[in-house]
């Protein structure tokens, strides 16, 4: 049973850990892609009211990006983990449910997570907002644009440009980030990893396939944001 | 009151895992800064040294800390001959491990905030040195240097923080600093909400603490009236 050959370790036979490898990959991009998701709603949200919100709203928002910035991400998934399940067990005291009810891996971590890069997609949204020339607003406003029209077809599309970089530092941490879930139970990456290392006593040879692995997943995902603002400067000139 | 007193209670509890979170961190930056430095330089001086530095920053910025720490603390151990060396005691040690890992990922941070840094010295101050002939390494140490670190104080400040959050994940590695000591509570009382008020408070006393003296500094190393 015990074999020690990395070609039928890492495979995909009997004996071999690739299959779960792999699937432990695939859920790494799964979850980190709805938390990417959730935090671009948080942070969308947040970067408006900053922008345009009224006093109150633009404190909210400064208390929740120095929060969820200045507090390991570890205590955040256990925040989100423990106690949602704290407080999914009371809900079904109350519909009559006795016992614990766990809150699911992949909602708490996509959940935590997200508020996290949320915060962090705030300021890149901000960043980018703020970084519009100016004559542009003025110049849609001078040929009698609506709010809404100038949104769309100004503001959204030149600040998206300006904060592109920014959103893709926030995936690549959403991405390292998403190994911390591990903490929950939920199979993704980093937990295949360390199931394949208990199981065979080679911790060494299932960390390199780790580190191989996430490799891919950084560098294959910076390379479409790379291209993302290649496309977004295309009608610029080159300086 | 009952509440009030948890709070108190899990407050002290916290507070004790305050010196190895503290310790951690100005720990592995330490020891990170001297090996940034390093790096900066040899990606600087040679070919074949920026290709092997690029490699590592690659690698290091490209993966999760989590994976790095738990590949050095039980990754290393899976042969017998590191076993057998004189490393072992501290291999074995999960202190050891978390400080390694902790600092090699700080270093390959801080290599590309220091190489941006000495992108932005200009070179009128390097050809100056040179002229009133100053050798390579003096010239490193009063000219070259403390405009590139002047330079990349800010981006540090933020590296620094988020070295004082990446110490949570030393809990892992049974380290009680306060992330594991807030595991500990957390899973006994199952009060999740009150101690992560507790926990993030301490750590954004601790972020604060730090933007506050690393902004001092920064008017500090500025240029004279500014």
């Amino acid at each position: 049973m015990n074999t020690s050959n990395p070609f039928v370790l890492l495979g995909f036979g009997p004996n071999g850990w690739g299959a779960s490898l792999v699937a432990g990959a695939a859920m790494t991009l799964a979850v980190s892609i709805a938390a990417y998701l959730v935090g671009l709603v948080f942070g969308g949200l947040a970067a408006w009211a900053r922008i345009a919100g009224p006093r109150p709203a633009r404190r909210l928002v400064g208390l929740y990006t120095t929060v969820f910035r200045g507090i390991p991400e570890l205590l955040v998934i256990y925040l989100v983990y423990f106690g949602g399940s704290e407080a999914l067990t009371s809900l079904g005291h109350l519909f009559g449910r006795s016992g614990f009810i766990g809150l699911d891996g992949f909602l708490a971590g996509t959940l935590a997570v997200g508020l996290i890069a949320g915060a962090y997609q705030t300021e890149a949204l901000r960043g980018g907002f703020l970084a519009i020339p100016r004559g542009e607003i003025e110049a849609a406003r001078a040929v009698g644009m609506g709010r809404l029209l100038m949104l769309r077809r100004v503001i959204a599309p030149r600040a998206l440009r300006f904060a592109l970089p920014g959103m893709g530092n926030v995936w690549q941490q959403v991405l390292k980030e998403s190994a911390l879930i591990s903490v929950t139970g939920l199979s993704e990456l980093m937990r295949a990893v360390n199931v394949a290392s208990d199981s065979t006593r080679l911790p060494f040879d299932f960390g390199i396939a780790g580190f191989a692995l996430y490799l891919v997943l950084t560098s294959f995902s910076g390379g479409v944001f790379r291209n993302a603002e290649r496309s977004l400067a295309r009608h610029e000139r080159a300086r | 009151m009952r509440e009030l007193d948890f709070l108190g209670a899990t407050m002290l509890q916290l507070l004790g895992g305050v010196p190895l979170t503290v310790g951690l961190t100005a720990g592995s930056v330490a020891v990170g800064a001297v090996l940034a430095l390093l790096l900066a330089l040899l990606r600087a001086n040679s070919r074949p040294g920026a290709a092997l530095v690029s490699a590592y920053v690659f690698v290091f910025r490209g993966t999760p800390l989590l994976l790095q720490i738990f590949f050095i603390y039980y990754g290393a151990g899976q042969f017998a001959f590191v076993r057998a060396s004189v490393l072992w005691p501290f291999l074995r040690e999960p202190w050891c491990c978390a400080l390694l890992a902790l600092a090699l990922n700080d270093a390959a941070y801080a290599s590309e905030i220091l190489r941006g840094g000495f992108a932005a010295v200009p070179k009128g101050a390097v050809e100056a040195g040179r002229a009133v002939g100053m050798t390579r390494l003096l010239l490193l140490r009063r000219v070259v240097l403390p405009l590139a670190i002047r330079q990349a104080l800010p981006a540090y400040g933020n590296e620094l923080i988020a070295m004082v959050k990446s110490t949570s994940l030393a809990s892992l590695v049974t380290l009680m600093e306060v992330t594991g000591i807030a595991y500990a509570i957390i899973s006994e009382t199952y009060r999740a909400i009150e101690v992560f008020l507790c926990a993030g408070a301490i750590y954004l006393v601790l972020n604060f603490a730090l933007t506050r003296a690393v902004a001092v500094l920064e008017a500090k190393l500025g240029p004279a009236g500014t």
